[in-house]
């Protein structure tokens, strides 16, 4: 076998060890909000191969979110179960995490789940401007009314719906 | 490593630290549960800045201090936050008027810095802001409500504003650390965060029905790690934990 031919087996062995990772990573599930994957959520932002391990880039959705911590441990786990020991799990700060990234099948799970999901695109609204309108997870209302800005998770506010009296969570857009 | 910048990182990691320390006092003695739930959101929001803040200024200073080394194992001579940060947290109007005050310099401070030529704090900067963005708009529309609410609200909103503006001179008063950071287009301009802050100042307190108080004394020296009677009870509180099982974890 020649020098060139190994690269290439060499590169080919990564490039599918890559792919079989990023599948494992597909079905780690946020802490918080067990239907969503972090791939869904956008926390998920990159896998590389570092020469001799597994590199998996994560972004924070809030500065302070507590779940950070154990989305680190649960990315370390899947992939440790799957025979993958030497992982490194690097935090990104920038560009900074944007419900934008939220994926369509992800925005769909979270309102079968009963929480709405984050309203239109972050450039084009501030949260300093309530947001009015919101249709009800459960009867499909949109006579609804925001309770607290701040809800259950940093990344939540709680909302009411006047026409079947049931709370309900908001995924904030942030 | 730049001995300025590491006073630079640490002094925003520690006002956000006491800062946080503070309002999460609040919790389970909010006035009422979503209040409540606000307050230590908000809280967990700066403790999590905070430890952005400290684990660069660690890595920054090259001694191998971890956020927590930082956190718990520094004296109080050795903190550099403000002096209105560890004012003890009084009634509910003073501390929405305390975070009121910081929130809006916050917001404006994290503003300029996303700009810092600095790539670490510039994107701890973006990240936070998008915080400060809706801490401000809470607070500010608790000053509405209590300023121009019930005449008790209007007196206790008035009492903790008059108690708290001496404190906010020191916020603006720039020191050769600040200069030399704003040189290097790594720091803000404090004079333009200042004039900012005075108008969202003026224009929350206008709509609150409140008069801006006129300042007789002023209290300082945070930046250069003097502090008031309250900080000791408030590092007591906060390390003993830690100094007790030092390296403890969850």
């Amino acid at each position: 076998m020649n020098a060139a031919h190994a690269t290439g087996e060499v590169s080919g062995h990564v490039e599918s060890m890559l792919k079989e990772v990023g599948e494992i990573l597909e079905r780690v599930t946020d802490p918080e909000i067990p239907v969503l994957t972090i791939a869904d959520l956008g926390i998920l932002r990159d896998v590389r191969w570092n020469g001799g391990g597994i590199q998996v880039i994560i972004t924070p959705t809030y500065s302070g979110c507590p779940a950070m911590q154990t989305i680190e441990q649960d990315v370390r786990a899947a992939l440790n179960r799957n025979g993958y020991t030497d992982v490194e799990v690097k935090t990104q700060l920038a560009p900074p995490w944007t419900t934008d990234w939220m994926s369509a099948a992800g925005r769909e799970k979270l309102l079968q789940y009963g929480i709405v999901p984050p309203a239109g695109s972050s450039a084009k609204q501030s949260l300093r401007v309530p947001v009015r309108g919101l249709t009800c997870p459960r009867c499909r209302s949109a006579d609804t009314e925001e309770i607290s800005r701040f809800g259950s998770t940093p990344c939540k506010a709680l909302y009411r719906c006047n026409a079947c009296l049931e709370p309900f969570d908001y995924f904030k857009c942030i | 490593m730049s001995s300025d910048l590491f006073q630079y990182v640490i002094r925003l990691g520690d006002n956000a630290l006491i800062n946080g320390q503070r309002l999460a006092e609040w919790c389970g003695h909010g006035p009422f549960l979503e209040e409540d739930l606000a307050m230590t959101n908000t809280a967990l929001d700066l403790i999590g800045r905070a430890r952005m803040l400290l684990t660069y200024a660690g890595e920054l200073e090259g001694e191998g201090r971890s956020e927590d080394d930082l956190a718990y194992f520094r004296n109080e001579r050795e903190f550099r936050n403000f002096h209105i940060m560890e004012l003890p947290v009084g009634d509910f109007a003073f501390t929405t008027a305390r975070q009121f005050l910081v929130d809006a310099y916050d917001y404006h401070y994290y503003r300029a810095l996303r700009d810092s030529a600095d790539a670490t704090l510039a994107a701890i900067a973006a990240k936070t802001l998008k915080e400060c963005e809706y801490h401000l708009r809470h607070s500010s529309e608790w000053m509405v409500r209590l300023g121009d609410g019930t005449e008790e609200s209007h007196e206790k909103i008035t009492r903790a504003v008059t108690g708290l503006m001496p404190f906010t001179p020191e916020l603006f008063a720039a020191d050769e650390v600040d200069r030399a950071m704003q040189e290097q287009g790594i720091g803000v301009d404090l004079d333009s965060i200042e004039t900012s802050w005075n108008q969202e100042v003026d224009r929350v307190f206008s709509e609150a029905m409140l008069e801006r108080p006129q300042i007789s004394f002023t209290r300082g020296g945070g930046r250069q790690g003097l502090h008031s009677e309250h900080m000791g009870y408030l590092l007591a509180e906060m390390q003993s934990l830690q100094r007790a099982h030092p390296g403890l974890n969850w």
